[in-house]
């Protein structure tokens, strides 16, 4: 190392610096921090395995009921009558078209939603005016069920795509923009101080500070957006049905109920719960779970 | 060319004689209570080159200088000079960025500096093999323990190449063997480097085991009530017998500065 060519006159300083050197290494070994991955069967026993178990035990808890005729077949459907409506579909063809117009219009929206609300929270969150004049409705918004939006948006645009994109972007936009605001709120002011001293002024501060440190709080946003998205939709496919749209779940659902075809009802709603668990587990919550283990934030317990 | 050269001769002169100049430095903050006087009348020089620690109680607006010699708020009265352009500033949390690593943190504070791309990451390795962290490049924050979180924070700091380093209270949250290990550390760097630095603390032990000269603020207003010499030879230890005497004779002091503000 550098300090063994010191001369002899030094002599008591380099065993100073090597005994230093040694105490540090030391502690470095005994302070550093272990971090390891779950075993995959760890994560199979303690977080795949609950989950289904709790579905069998509804499925369960349906068929018992069935088997006891506590109500009329009319009122509660036998869980071999919903399968035979999805082995229709399937066998039919039309059981993948269904959820693609849905999952396609709703994963558009949510884009479009994601264009607009990332730089409408950016202008909430760093102007002043912006956030004072619009901030309050941009909240209050969140709370307006987005099927309020439905009538409206089908007098502005009649029954077609533009009127289902509306009445998404309405219910999605507030969720995606507050996300994005909170997040940046919730930014540590030492962060802030840290940037500045580093020379990350302005926009190069908001590219290298500000953005990557609000970013868990904008994906729980996405996350919340993707949920309303695809709300929005359902609701507006329920109401505004027309042969025209293209027939997607809620149309089912409303179908379902047009018919007085129950087993078709309970498929329909089944479908709709199943397609927006998955969108959410197989592409929010990993990209969150990455982001906070990454950053040390994911604790285990 | 001829006067970017005089320039930068000028520059340098300015350099020569000091790495930072506080001049009758005034702050008051406005508060519930009207306005409050925080620092009173701050004169001090920090040469190139040397170790100065500013030492105080609590509410002796020690934080409060140092964001004024850092740039990061304007004083009330009173000027701040630091010729060696933006000074690097460490805090006493490490406030690494927590979605880069190690190496990635360093790498940033190069970027903003203007380094260019390729230079970046020996640069980086470097600056980690200086604080002794050589195979930390990878490592996330939350990986790394309190000491090594504050060496990666020392590199960061030095990545940006200025003259003078400040320091505030870097060390108050460490246990007191890693922080023990620090002080050696520190020192050897700032021998290595001939950096000017303006370490912040309460701790006056702290303070003159690394210090060449310790300055104690009086409280609220702060103001300079005392300055010591330390010309105990590094490297000097925190149990050395020099080190207590003096230590003892500023803690002295400091308690009376304490006590005035019980007798009102």
């Amino acid at each position: 190392m550098a300090s063994t060519d010191t001369t002899t006159k030094a002599g008591s300083a380099t065993t100073a610096r090597d005994d230093l050197a040694g105490l540090e290494a030391g502690l470095d070994a005994l302070d550093a921090v272990q971090t390891h991955r779950t075993p995959v069967r760890e994560v199979l026993v303690k977080k795949v395995l609950p989950p289904f178990l709790a579905v069998g035990l509804v499925l369960l808890v349906w068929q018992l009921l069935v088997a006891a005729k506590v109500t009329d077949e009319t009122k509660l459907p036998a869980l071999s009558a919903v399968w035979d409506s999805l082995a229709d579909m399937w066998l039919g063809g039309t059981l993948l078209e269904v959820i693609w117009t849905s999952v396609s219009r709703g994963l558009l929206g949510f884009l479009l939603a994601l264009a607009i609300g990332t730089p409408l929270g950016l202008l909430v969150a760093r102007v002043k005016f912006v956030r004072a004049a619009i901030g309050p409705i941009l909240q209050g918004l969140q709370s307006l069920p987005s099927v309020a939006w439905v009538p409206p948006a089908v007098l502005w645009f009649g029954l077609n795509d533009a009127m289902m994109y509306t009445v998404i972007l309405l219910g999605a936009v507030p969720s995606i923009a507050n996300g994005l605001v909170s997040g940046i709120d919730q930014v540590p002011p030492l962060f802030l101080r840290a940037g500045r001293t580093l020379g990350a002024t302005g926009l190069r501060g908001a590219r290298h500070v500000v953005m990557p440190a609000a970013l868990p709080g904008y994906l729980a946003g996405l996350k919340q957006g993707w949920a309303f998205s695809w709300r929005s939709l359902m609701a507006a496919e329920i109401i505004a049905s027309s042969p025209d749209l293209g027939l997607g779940l809620g149309q089912l659902l409303e179908n379902g109920r047009n018919n007085i075809d129950l087993p078709g009802v309970f498929l329909a709603i089944i479908l709709i719960l199943v397609v927006g668990i998955a969108i959410d587990l197989l592409i929010f919550s990993p990209v969150e779970r990455w982001v906070l283990r990454s950053r040390g934030l994911l604790v285990k317990s | 060319m001829a006067t970017t050269l005089a320039k930068a001769a000028e520059g340098s002169v300015a350099e020569r004689t000091h790495a930072a100049r506080i001049g009758h430095v005034s702050k008051s903050f406005s508060g519930p209570a009207g306005s409050q006087l925080v620092l009173d009348d701050i004169s001090l020089d920090v040469a190139p080159g040397e170790f100065v620690t500013i030492l105080g109680a609590s509410g002796c607006g020690k934080s409060t200088l140092l964001n004024l010699v850092a740039g990061l708020d304007k004083p009330s009265a009173g000027s701040v000079e630091t010729p060696g352009g933006r000074p690097a500033l460490m805090f006493q949390e490490h406030a690494l960025f927590p979605w880069l690593t190690a190496g990635k943190n360093i790498e940033l504070a190069l970027r903003l500096r203007g380094v260019a791309k390729a230079d970046r990451k020996p640069e980086a390795e470097r600056l980690l093999e200086l604080v002794r962290l050589g195979g930390a490049y990878g490592k996330r924050v939350h990986e790394l323990s309190g000491g090594m979180r504050q060496r990666v924070a020392l590199a960061r700091a030095l990545a940006q190449d200025s003259r003078l380093l400040l320091m505030d209270e870097p060390f108050a949250a460490l246990d007191a063997i890693t922080r023990d290990v620090l002080h050696g550390e520190l020192t050897r760097i700032w021998a290595e480097t001939g950096l000017s630095v303006l370490f912040v603390t309460h701790n006056v032990r702290e303070a003159v085991r690394l210090a060449q000269r310790v300055v104690l603020l009086s409280s609220r207003p702060g103001r300079v009530a005392k300055e010591w010499t330390v010309d105990i030879p590094q490297p000097r230890r925190i149990e050395d017998a020099d080190v207590a005497e003096l230590s003892l004779e500023i803690t002295e002091h400091l308690r009376g500065e304490i006590r005035r503000h019980g007798q009102h």
